[in-house]
């Protein structure tokens, strides 16, 4: 399966090397054999300049460290507020009601056209781009902590109460895991929303980050340099979605996992 | 073989404060009537007029056709469901709240999904703040023969095992009085047997062990019924079911419940096999096919009166 996997991949390349390599293949879309290269660029450029970010420059881990921290901080603020918020409302059904037309029309805005509004309120630095991917993550979590309440099997409920929890325990011991259940089931999702936040924050104003280098190279035409930013994000992303699936398996040990019969 | 077990009136040889001074749960009156929160002129009353009591140490089974309202008594002992009507008494004092005496064996699945069995058998204890809990629980655990098994999560252990943590997770906290759903009937025949004498052997020697070894003893002298005439403290148990074999095997007192809407006790039937029993085996004998036929006499028109009416509902 992975021999395929990665025979799929190297096809892609080898295709995409044919394609725009000037001279391999005549010209079939383009008059000149340059111009697919400058459209498309050409994959051993940009493995080259890749390489020199990482091993030859070394100044790409700056940048990424930046676009890390960014998605990091976001996931954390917004994974955060929406718990508190979601706990609140969910066990406040006067407060739910109140809200509830307020919640949904933020979360149906397109929040990426905040992006600008927080580069004036916060600065071009990581503050604008760790609020654009917290009203991103922040929905997710939210929707999911409400459900995650809201699903507390009643029948636990009455158990925890008739083993004599308090109020402030049944929040600790009953609600907050079986809506953390909900969060950790969302965890992908919102990573990625983390990490769009930050991109899409620091393409639209920064000094800093991956999103940035692409801004750049953009502005030169530079199409190797962009395809460079946009193979490491890539790669970047399916870093921390590999790390988020550790995490989420450590913390779900407690779930059945599909394939695994229930036993009654 | 009815006139031998003439169903006993219900409280009436007692004055009720007396009796309630001599019971550990006591149901008066009660009365509970549901209202439809978005048609308020739909009412169901589910049990109309219950009194109830069971006494220190003893264990009284309820018994019913389907939907006449078994659980909502139960609910309304435990203080999870407030009675329209009627007072509630636990050893004398009116209940206000959670029934804080009482361990409540649910019957669907009712372990935090999310606590391994051992963790889930030392919540109760840990809401209240015992420091030796990892200790206890695990002696619990050990106790329904779980021993190798707290690490595991409730989805990792069959049905059986699941019950008989919640058994520990609910005797771990020595309540006096423990009320019981139909905790086995999603169980199996033969784990459902087996869980049976397991529950009758724990409640025999609950008190015995739970004095010494697991817990402080307890304060409130409790006379109980003299079935060892031993000292130590039997736990109050009201179990519900549908079951009338399983009922009659467990019990000391079998009360039968009319077919809802307004259910009310029919019958009382004092049990008077010897103990130890074991479920099984006095299945066969032959005052248990007497005592049998006697409330079965009773319960077959409840139970057919209660399936002409799902049947008209339907």
């Amino acid at each position: 399966m992975r021999v395929w996997q990665v025979l799929v991949l190297v096809a892609v390349f080898v295709f995409w090397y044919a394609m725009t390599a000037p001279g391999v293949i005549p010209p079939i879309m383009f008059e000149n054999d340059r111009q697919a290269a400058f459209f498309f660029g050409e994959p051993l450029k940009i493995f080259q300049r890749i390489w020199d970010w990482f091993f030859t420059n070394h100044d790409i881990y700056g940048h990424l460290w930046v676009t890390l921290l960014e998605t990091v901080l976001a996931f954390a603020a917004g994974t955060i507020g929406g718990l508190f918020i979601g706990m609140w409302l969910a066990l406040s059904p006067v407060a739910a009601a109140i809200f509830d037309p307020y919640i949904k029309a933020l979360n149906s805005m397109p929040r990426v056209i905040l992006a600008p509004i927080f580069a004036v309120w916060f600065g071009l630095g990581i503050a604008s781009k760790v609020a654009l991917g917290f009203t991103l993550v922040f929905f997710i979590v939210f929707f999911n902590v409400y459900q995650g309440v809201k699903e507390v099997s009643p029948t636990v409920l009455a158990n925890a109460r008739m083993l004599g929890a308090t109020h402030n325990q049944l929040l600790r011991h009953v609600y907050l895991p079986s809506a953390m259940s909900w969060v950790f089931s969302s965890l992908h999702t919102s990573v990625g929303l983390a990490f769009v936040g930050a991109v899409v924050g620091e393409y639209l104003g920064s000094s800093r980050g991956v999103g940035y280098l692409i801004l750049q190279a953009e502005g030169s035409f530079d199409i190797n340099t962009v395809m460079a930013g946009i193979l490491v994000l890539t790669a970047f992303a399916l870093v921390l979605d590999g790390a988020v699936g550790k995490v989420e398996k450590h913390l779900m040990k407690w779930q059945p996992r599909a394939g695994e019969t229930e036993k009654m | 073989m009815t006139g031998s077990l003439p169903p006993q009136s219900l409280g009436g040889a007692f004055s009720p404060a007396a009796v309630m001074l001599n019971t550990a749960l006591s149901l008066r009156d009660v009365s509970c009537t549901f209202v439809n929160r978005d048609n308020p002129s739909q009412r169901y009353t589910a049990v109309d007029d219950v009194t109830l009591d069971v006494a220190p140490g003893e264990f009284v089974s309820v018994v019913g056709p389907t939907g006449c309202g078994k659980s909502t008594l139960l609910n309304v002992g435990a203080g999870l469901l407030e009675p329209s009507a009627g007072q509630v008494h636990v050893f004398g004092k009116p209940l206000v709240g959670i029934n804080s005496r009482a361990g409540y064996m649910f019957q669907t699945e009712a372990l935090m999904p999310w606590r391994t069995a051992r963790a889930n058998v030392m919540a109760g204890l840990e809401f209240r703040g015992v420091t030796d809990a990892s200790e206890r629980a695990e002696a619990w655990l050990k106790r329904v023969g779980l021993g190798g098994f707290g690490d595991r999560y409730p989805h990792q252990l069959s049905g059986g095992m699941r019950k008989r943590t919640a058994l520990a997770q609910t005797l771990v906290l020595d309540p006096d009085i423990i009320l019981m759903d139909e905790p086995f009937s999603a169980l199996d025949i033969q784990t459902r047997q087996l869980m049976e004498n397991e529950l009758l052997d724990i409640w025999a020697g609950a008190g015995e062990e739970s004095s010494d070894a697991l817990s402080a003893p307890r304060s409130q002298a409790v006379g109980g019924r003299p079935h060892t005439g031993g000292e130590h403290v039997r736990k109050a148990v009201l179990f519900i079911t549908h079951d009338l074999d399983e009922a009659i095997a467990l019990s000391d007192r079998v009360v039968v419940l009319s077919a809802g809407p307004a259910s009310h006790p029919i019958g009382e039937f004092v049990i008077d096999l010897p103990r130890p029993r074991d479920v099984a085996e006095v299945r066969v004998t032959p005052r248990f096919i007497d005592l049998h036929k006697a409330i079965w006499d009773v319960l077959r028109e409840e139970v057919l009166k209660g399936y002409a009416q799902q049947k008209l509902a339907a």
